[in-house]
């Protein structure tokens, strides 16, 4: 099970993921402190530890459009926290399956926050209303680089083989 | 069936006869560009290679590229130490495409990699920047990567688990009227299709409008197409791009002029008429919020900025300057002009292009990505508004959530540098 932490709109940018002006903050162990830094009260509750790793963020369609920032990426996958969107812009999602940010299409998804979610491969069930969403398989050519535990991992995997 | 250009250069960039949308590929990467966030490739790069016992160098020190633009001079210390450990690795792996703060060779990645010829068509360029869209005007297959991905491109040389992208064809004809330009075509088709409306796809763009179009202007058009969500932006290479890369870029070698075949397949074909196009207007908070500007004419506005990788060329600056030649810009408004060059700099200076807008008021800022991305060179105040010819308005972009930012081509930018509000330069009087 687990809980909604924000709810958001459409065409979130990585703008508001991670503002620009944090960018020259590079390493995943750094980039948490920063994650959706205007606004202040997440933020705030993500320093505090008050948003439980694995909680989701249910997004409306083109989720992390914008910028290639890995940074906004890596600052969520640092809370571990799950993205739950209509769908994603191609790089965000690129960056997010390339980290292991744990990223869920589901066109139909209807969620406040605070409601609980049971999140299978297949589907998401809200068991706050009942009702229960497909969710759409993330592209085939990416499941070699998740099974590989990310993309450093299946490149590292890639070059030995190489040898 | 036939294929699209972009199925074409995947095609050989793969080693295959033929390739169709949704297959994956692994295509051969012949440029692999970064900028400060290099530093964050590095980084991964390094960490791919532990506990391996293999040497951690780069597949080809002449294939990848690194420019400095995004904060030059260094805005902080820390940018400073990513910079200079930059520099040390570029010396170590013997990278020789190095682009440094230099007031002779410096510039924006987007600006430099086809001024110095890098791009050629029928490339595969990837960058760790979304706009590397851009490179699309010259006839490659250039897309946007995160820093790990690259990482992995430095390691193997090939972008890994591709997916051959479906293509909009946009056939766009007419003549633009006068202060009517790429940006503001643009524009218009982003805030028709919206900025998720070609996400996964390519934009080629086709008809006698990008016919007679110069590359600036293509770059122009590609540059953006990623803020519809696209993959790339894409002309196919003509008689203009062999002209600006022998007599612009210096480029001697042969050229593959990739086309896309009669009978590819589109998933969607929009058709535009510019003659009766007018100024366009992207308002905050999305690139897609696109009106035309005789819905906005007259908002007040507080900082003027015309340069980036979208329209910071010689040829903006001059329209801007042909603007405010002998006329003052508002006593209520600054406005900053960041060339996209350091190359496109000197040829303003000698034209004196430079002091008819410092004439006017504006400040000569050096050349570089600027305040577009907010971290330096021009925050905003709270509650303050900027009019933009870069590319992105989302909430927070130019440094400050509590401020706007309008997106307009270099003709409006200036036009309403006089009065301090948004004017419609193609209205008498300018």
């Amino acid at each position: 099970m687990a809980k909604v932490a924000l709810k958001l709109g459409d065409d979130i940018s990585t703008d508001i993921i991670y503002p620009g002006r944090f960018m020259a903050t590079v390493l995943p162990s750094e980039t948490p402190q920063y994650a959706f830094a205007d606004n202040a009260e997440f933020n705030a509750q993500l320093k505090k530890g008050e948003i439980a790793s694995g909680s989701v963020i249910v997004a409306g369609d083109n989720f992390g459009c914008g910028s290639s920032r890995e940074q906004a990426a890596s600052c969520l996958k640092g809370y571990d926290l799950t993205i739950v969107a209509r769908h994603f812009a191609r790089i965000f999602l690129q960056n997010a399956i390339n980290l292991g940010l744990n990223t869920i299409i589901c066109p139909d998804i209807e969620a406040s926050e605070g409601d609980e979610l049971e999140i299978t491969k297949e589907s998401i069930k809200n068991k706050t209303t009942g009702k229960t969403f497909k969710v759409t398989p993330l592209p085939r050519a990416r499941q070699a680089i998740i099974d590989a535990g990310g993309l450093i991992a299946y490149t590292r995997q890639r070059l030995l083989k190489k040898v | 069936m036939g294929m699209t250009i972009v199925q074409k250069i995947l095609a050989k960039a793969a080693g295959k006869a033929a390739v169709k949308v949704g297959d994956v590929v692994e295509p051969a990467v012949n440029l692999a560009m970064s900028h400060e966030n290099g530093a964050l490739v590095i980084n991964q790069f390094m960490d791919i290679y532990k506990g391996t016992n293999l040497e951690a160098k780069v597949f080809d020190p002449d294939k990848i590229v690194i420019i400095f633009d995004h904060r030059v001079p260094a805005e902080s210390s820390k940018t400073a130490t990513n910079q200079k450990k930059i520099r040390e690795f570029v010396r170590k792996q013997g990278i020789g495409k190095f682009h440094d703060i230099r007031g002779d060779t410096g510039g924006i990645c987007h600006q430099i990699l086809p001024e110095y010829g890098y791009v050629r068509p029928g490339c595969v360029v990837v960058g760790t920047d979304s706009h590397t869209t851009s490179h699309g005007a010259l006839g490659a297959f250039s897309f946007g990567i995160g820093a790990t991905e690259m990482a992995s491109v430095w390691a193997l040389g090939v972008a890994l688990n591709i997916e051959v992208p479906a293509t909009i064809r946009v056939e766009v004809n007419g003549s633009f009227p006068k202060f009517v330009s790429p940006k503001d075509l643009i524009l218009y088709l982003i805030g028709k299709i919206t900025a998720e409306g070609a996400n996964f796809k390519v934009i080629e763009f086709h008809g006698e409008t990008i016919r007679n179009m110069s590359t600036s202007g293509r770059l122009t058009l590609c540059n953006m197409s990623v803020e519809a969500g696209a993959t790339s932006g894409i002309v196919p290479a003509d008689q203009e791009t062999q002209r600006y890369l022998r007599e612009e870029a210096g480029v001697t070698d042969k050229l593959d002029m990739v086309a896309s075949d009669p009978d590819a397949s589109y998933s969607e074909v929009i058709e535009i008429d510019v003659s009766e196009l007018t100024p366009q207007i992207a308002c905050p908070h999305t690139v897609d919020n696109v009106k035309p500007i005789r819905e906005v004419a007259g908002k007040k506005i507080d900082q003027i900025v015309i340069g980036s990788c979208t329209n910071g060329r010689l040829d903006d600056l001059e329209i801007a300057a042909g603007i405010l030649r002998g006329k003052k810009i508002s006593q209520d408004v600054r406005m900053l002009v960041f060339p996209a060059s350091a190359k496109i700099m000197t040829q303003a200076l000698k034209k004196g292009v430079i002091t008819d807008l410092v004439s006017a008021g504006a400040v000569a800022m050096n050349p570089g990505c600027g305040c577009c991305l907010g971290v330096h060179e021009g925050a905003l105040g709270d509650g303050e508004v900027a009019l933009s010819t870069t590319n992105r308005n989302f909430k927070g972009r130019m440094g400050n959530p509590k401020s706007e930012v309008y997106l307009c081509s270099p003709a409006v930018a200036a036009a309403s540098a006089i009065k301090g509000e948004i004017t419609d330069p193609t209205k008498g009087g300018i």
